[in-house]
């Protein structure tokens, strides 16, 4: 899993049915220090999270797909939670 | 999952059975982390549209109960991409 922060959403009026039940937000991945590391990807939000939200998303499919709990459906990012607070020991 | 642009299409007479009426479609991801690939289409999109696409084994799960072999599919036609920055 990785953290990230939603960066926008992505809207699609014909899409495959169980993308109807949740929102689909773009998410910027980051770094330990928050810096942005990587392409944005688009992930399914289960825990509502909104814009500038940091994130905790898991990429992994099968995962993802068992996350949302709606039984095989193509989805490979889900967002688990809204992070409030991410603590780094410095190394 | 992923946003790409639709290309193009792929026909192909021998293949795989359960591929039978599946639309191959060439796909361009918008951000370019890769170059075009082939993905199966489960919403009816055209060239030229930007469409949403998830990738891996679970793209198949788009076409259950039919087990149809991929690793990319098509899932969504995208209207719009709104950036929202706090």
């Amino acid at each position: 899993m990785i953290v990230g922060r939603v960066v926008g959403e992505v809207v699609c009026t014909r899409k495959f049915r169980t993308y109807d039940a949740a929102k689909l937000l773009q998410v910027q991945p980051l770094d330990l220090q928050k810096k942005d590391r990587g392409l944005p990807m688009t992930a399914i939000d289960l825990v509502d999270s909104g814009p500038g939200d940091e994130v905790l998303i898991c990429l992994e499919g099968q995962s993802a797909v068992d996350a949302i709990g709606l039984g095989d459906n193509p989805v490979d990012a889900v967002i688990l939670a809204v992070i409030d607070e991410l603590k780094v020991a410095d190394a | 999952m992923n946003v790409g642009r639709v290309l193009g299409n792929l026909v192909a007479t021998i293949k795989d059975p359960n591929l039978t009426g599946q639309r191959i479609l060439a796909v361009e991801p918008l951000d370019g982390r890769e170059p075009a690939f082939f993905a199966l289409d489960s919403v009816g999109a055209g060239a030229g549209e930007t469409v949403l696409y998830t990738t891996g084994r679970e793209a198949s799960y788009a076409f259950l109960p039919d087990f149809v072999p991929c690793n990319a599919a098509i899932v969504g036609i995208v209207d719009e991409i709104r950036e929202e920055k706090k």
